[in-house]
């Protein structure tokens, strides 16, 4: 028989094990905030490539169909999402280092699966739209998309990503009625969202 | 009153193989090699410790090949989960009891 503080001890190694075993733990919130910050400068590239000269909520009139144009906006998507991935990595490795963990472990896989599903869809998707011509609701798709991939991801790493998802999810509903302010709700869902949620998550689970 | 460390399982009274359980009653089934980077111990360890859950009948093993790759899968048993159960139910009542 062992002495209370022993029985203790085992009751808290449940729920850590229970954690480590089904959630990964090391995202980083920082790297949130700065995937933000990159999407902000890739909105406010792409406001010169698309809008430039016209006010950014002046009413929207679209010159995507232009294939250089498009071409630069799918680039400028292309860096952010790099830029954010690789961040994302590069922080989340620090932060598992820090905790004895490893950044490639059974939960990070079974993330980074159950996420790719609704954003490999969601890409592919946005891709035949943009080929076929309704360049319209390709944020609000991406934003509708992305949430859902969130939504997803949550259950396998904290579960306040699920309130980023069901945001981005929103907005994406509520830009799919404004056509031509796609870029907008673009920085507001991709930048700002991120700003405020990577800075929640810091604030939480970083320091 | 009926003493709650009767109700204790005496093959879960180690932490090890507690944790084993703990990490097989959440997720359906897992590898024996995340097992060992979860639990973070040896190989001879958690061998060890799992052929004590498995002789108890607690967990249930799938081997197969991955890769040409021995590939080893435990899975939580019915028996397993109600032990588990029914010793997380005396911890708490052992804990509780000394407050």
């Amino acid at each position: 028989m062992k002495e209370i503080p022993e029985y203790e001890k085992d009751l808290a190694s449940i729920r850590t094990m229970m954690e480590r075993s089904a959630k990964f733990i090391s995202l980083s919130g920082l790297s949130g905030v700065l995937a933000g910050v990159y999407a902000l400068c890739g909105a406010i590239a792409a406001y010169y490539i698309v809008h430039y000269p016209i006010a950014p909520l002046d009413d929207g009139t679209y010159s995507v169909s232009e294939p250089e144009a498009l071409l630069k906006l799918i680039l400028i998507a292309a860096v952010v999402f790099a830029a954010s991935l690789s961040t994302g990595l590069w922080l989340s490795n620090k932060k598992a280092r820090k905790q004895g963990l490893k950044l490639w472990s059974p939960t990070s896989r079974k993330l980074l699966i159950n996420i790719s599903i609704p954003l490999v869809s969601g890409g592919v998707f946005i891709l035949i739209m943009l080929y076929t011509g309704h360049f319209g609701l390709a944020a609000p798709a991406s934003l509708i998309f992305y949430g859902l991939a969130l939504i997803q991801g949550s259950l396998n790493t904290f579960d306040e990503i699920r309130y980023l998802g069901y945001s981005e999810i929103i907005l994406g509903l509520v830009s799919a009625m404004f056509p031509g302010y796609g870029l907008i709700f673009w920085a507001l869902g991709f930048g700002i969202l991120h700003i405020v949620y990577g800075a929640i998550m810091y604030n939480k689970y970083d320091k | 009153m009926k003493n709650p460390f009767e109700n204790l399982d005496k093959v879960l009274e180690h932490r090890t193989r507690l944790q084993i359980m703990s990490v097989l009653v959440t997720n359906d089934g897992y590898e024996f090699n995340s097992l060992k980077e979860v639990l973070s111990i040896t190989d001879g360890n958690l061998a060890s410790h799992i052929k004590a859950l498995e002789r108890e009948k607690y967990l249930s093993v799938s081997k197969s090949f991955v890769e040409r790759k021995p590939n080893t899968k435990y899975k939580i048993t019915e028996r397993g989960r109600n032990a588990f159960k029914k010793h997380l139910d005396a911890l708490e009542a052992v804990v509780k009891q000394q407050k």
